[in-house]
């Protein structure tokens, strides 16, 4: 199962290397990783992706909690969050199948950012359902180049039930 | 002041005296500083830098204090890591410090520059690469606090010869704030209750104990629990010497050379009390099959340790000392029952034993000997790794925590001659002993110059069977009996080179020698090198082999 956490670190050359570094060496193999500076500049904050049992999940999260450098873990997987992902997506375009492309990304409330006689490139962000379907759509027009962001992740203000 | 000044400085307000390492380009403004305060401190000169790491792990495992080290950038600081790691592994408090090249020259593979914080992240609690000379006292401060509180551990401080040599106010901050490091001592007093409620419902409980009792200090607690309510303890090769060997509850040490009734505890239990121990695979065995009708209480500093090998079904994250001590109230009287009458009875059927013999000397009475000559007195063992340590753990009788310096974790060999030279550092009044194999002394056999040069009177016993001894007994016992690059039989004359150092050497080859020697080694007031030829293909059992359980165990009967 996958599992969305979120630390916060201090802002501070060597803490991505720490975290990287615990994660190969306790084998916990990483999905995803981004990181970025939070309203307050000594913080960064971390989304993690990973992949593992509640076993591994719960050995993560210990093994992060007792790095000096880590402030806050936490699984938000388990509560209600909101997350999203940025992917560029550079696609064959010839003239003749362009506007269908544009149709897609229009659909998926995707913008064009660049364009070229053979090709467009696609900016998309969504949720990870959507940034599937989104490649998935595009997948038969031959994707040339694929980007990334990984996921970042926020726990939802309001948790009650709607 | 600069940063060597606030260097020295700071040491002296960590209240450190005594320290270890081996200067180098890096480090000679540090060294120079040090020159200029050489009466407030004993340094210790090694002749190599995993001796000073080794001897700070010594110096702080028999002392209870942080041990400090230093050396120079490059292979002086790559040098320290397998005693970085070895403390590490063991949650011993150091802190160590390493020249670094110039700020200005990191990363353009200057001459003697490593990647030391990138190096030791892994194997230490936490390191510091300095880059502001403003930054230094506050680390140094982090540095220690970091070391000695929570599940203690090395930490590392990667000092730049620039900034040993810049200047700034000196502030040396009051109080430690890290947002990401607090530490928990106290438990959760509803974790505590269930502990004892489990106690109370359990009719085949075990008191499991690691090294955490003798960092937290709550060897007192344990036995005060264990005998209101008659619980069995068995304790792990860390904590040897946490409870009284003689006591009629003590099961001694379990695992891979544990006792059988230890093991058969763990096996017929219905609950472990852990208490800082780790449920490591060299004690529970075949995991599997580890304590299969055992509801398992953790008691433990490290969250992390809890349910990482085995699940834990009351865990209590806190200090072992104060935690015991809410429990102790809560705990009912337990008369004993059929539980204890049980262990007793494996305790009559399976003792530790060995056959001796009047021609060969055994090294298990070479270790019994040296406890009935030192029993009295107070001694602190350090030991290497394999065979000699087995034996030692098996019969010297631990009788005060801190008084065994083993690599446990690691299992470094070569640790145990520098650990003694800390040890010796650390305790001047206690009776220091290496017990080591004749492969293991070979390892940091040049700290027989660093016991000459400060006159530490550390006595060697070399348990000598010309073999790396354990991996023998494992290929004899499960690789055909194919001996692949263990026969070490040529060595050193080890008396000649004890004399060469211009210490005291001992040849002992026959059992009747073997009491005198030790009692003559014990009068010298120097130190002394006593090299035990002992029986070639002896082995260390009972023995559980690698991947069975417990209760799978071979050899030993009597």
């Amino acid at each position: 199962m996958k599992h969305t956490i979120a630390a916060l670190v201090e802002n501070r050359f060597g803490v991505l290397a720490r975290i990287a570094g615990l994660f190969s060496a306790r084998g916990f193999n990483i999905d995803s990783l981004t990181v970025g500076e939070t309203e307050d500049p000594t913080i960064s904050r971390m989304t993690i992706v990973v992949e593992g049992d509640d076993r591994v999940l719960e050995q993560v999260m210990k093994q992060l909690n007792k790095l000096v450098d880590v402030i806050k873990v936490s699984d938000i997987s388990s509560q209600k969050f909101v997350d999203r992902e940025l992917v560029l997506i550079k696609v064959n375009a010839p003239r003749s199948r362009r506007s269908e492309i544009m149709e897609i990304a229009e659909v998926f409330r995707a913008k064009i950012v660049d364009i070229s006689p053979n090709t467009l490139t696609i900016e998309a962000t969504g949720n990870e359902d959507k940034i599937k379907a989104i490649i998935g759509m595009l997948k038969p027009f031959g994707i040339k180049e694929l980007a990334r962001t990984g996921r970042v992740a926020m726990l939802r203000e309001f948790r009650g039930e709607v | 002041m600069t940063g060597a000044e606030i260097f020295v400085e700071c040491l002296k307000r960590e209240g450190v005296k005594e320290f270890f390492g081996y200067p180098g380009g890096a480090v000679i403004p540090l060294f120079d500083e040090l020159y200029k305060h050489w009466e407030e401190f004993r340094f210790i000169l090694v002749r190599h830098e995993q001796a000073a790491a080794h001897a700070a792990d010594g110096y702080a495992r028999a002392t209870g204090k942080v041990g400090v080290c230093i050396a120079t950038s490059g292979p002086g600081a790559t040098n320290l890591t397998t005693g970085i790691a070895t403390a590490y592994m063991d949650s011993v408090p150091i802190v160590a410090f390493t020249g670094q090249v110039r700020t200005a020259m990191i990363g353009s593979d200057a001459f003697q520059e490593a990647d030391v914080t990138g190096i030791t992240r892994p194997i230490t609690k936490h390191n510091y690469l300095v880059k502001d000379v403003e930054d230094l006292a506050r680390i140094i401060k982090e540095a220690f606090y970091i070391a000695r509180t929570g599940r203690p551990g090395p930490v590392l401080v990667d000092v730049p010869v620039d900034i040993g040599l810049a200047e700034t106010e000196f502030d040396y901050p009051e109080k430690v704030e890290l947002r990401g490091y607090k530490p928990n001592y106290k438990g959760h007093p509803l974790q505590i209750k269930r502990v004892a409620k489990a106690i109370e419902e359990s009719e085949r409980p075990l008191l499991y104990i690691g090294g955490g009792v003798v960092i937290s200090g709550a060897h007192e607690e344990v036995r005060q629990l264990a005998e209101k309510a008659n619980i069995p303890v068995t304790t792990t090769l860390m904590a040897l010497g946490t409870f009284p060997p003689d006591h009629p509850l003590y099961l001694g040490m379990p695992g891979m050379h544990g006792t059988r009734y230890a093991n058969m505890a763990f096996i017929e239990c219905d609950l472990i009390i852990a208490v800082g121990a780790r449920f490591d695979d060299r004690v529970t065995g075949k995991i599997d099959a580890f304590a299969p009708h055992a509801k398992i209480a953790h008691i433990d500093i490290d969250p992390a340790a809890i349910s990482k090998n085995v699940k834990v079904h009351i865990p209590v994250v806190g200090d072992a000392k104060l935690i015991l001590r809410e429990l102790l109230p809560l705990v009912k009287p337990r008369p004993r029952n059929s539980w204890n009458d049980q262990i007793d009875e494996w305790k009559r059927k399976w003792p530790l034993t060995y056959r001796n013999s009047d021609s060969v000397v055994k090294p298990q009475y070479v270790v019994e000997q040296i406890y009935e000559a030192t029993k009295d007195r107070e001694t602190i063992i350090a030991t290497e790794v394999g065979q000699n340590q087995m034996w030692t753990a098996q019969y010297y009788k631990f009788h005060r925590p801190r008084t065994l310096l083993t690599s446990g974790g690691l299992g470094t060999m070569g640790y145990g001659f520098p650990a003694s030279v800390g040890a010796q550092v650390g305790r001047p009044d206690a009776l220091v002993i290496d017990i080591a194999g004749d492969g293991s002394i070979q390892m940091n056999i040049q700290e027989l110059a660093t016991v000459v040069q400060h006159g530490l009177p550390i006595k060697i016993a070399i348990l000598n069977n010309g073999y790396l001894g354990m991996v023998r007994q494992w290929q004899e016992l499960f690789w055909g009996r194919r001996y692949s690059a263990v026969d070490i039989a040529v060595q050193p004359d080890f008396v000649k080179l004890a004399e060469a150092y211009g210490i005291k050497g001992m040849r002992i080859e026959h059992p009747s020698e073997v009491r005198d020697a030790i009692e003559e080694a014990l009068k010298e007031p120097g130190p002394v090198l006593m090299d035990f030829r002992i029986e070639r293909e002896e082995n260390v059992f009972p023995m559980v082999p690698a991947g069975k359980a417990l209760h799978e165990m071979i050899g030993g009967l009597a």
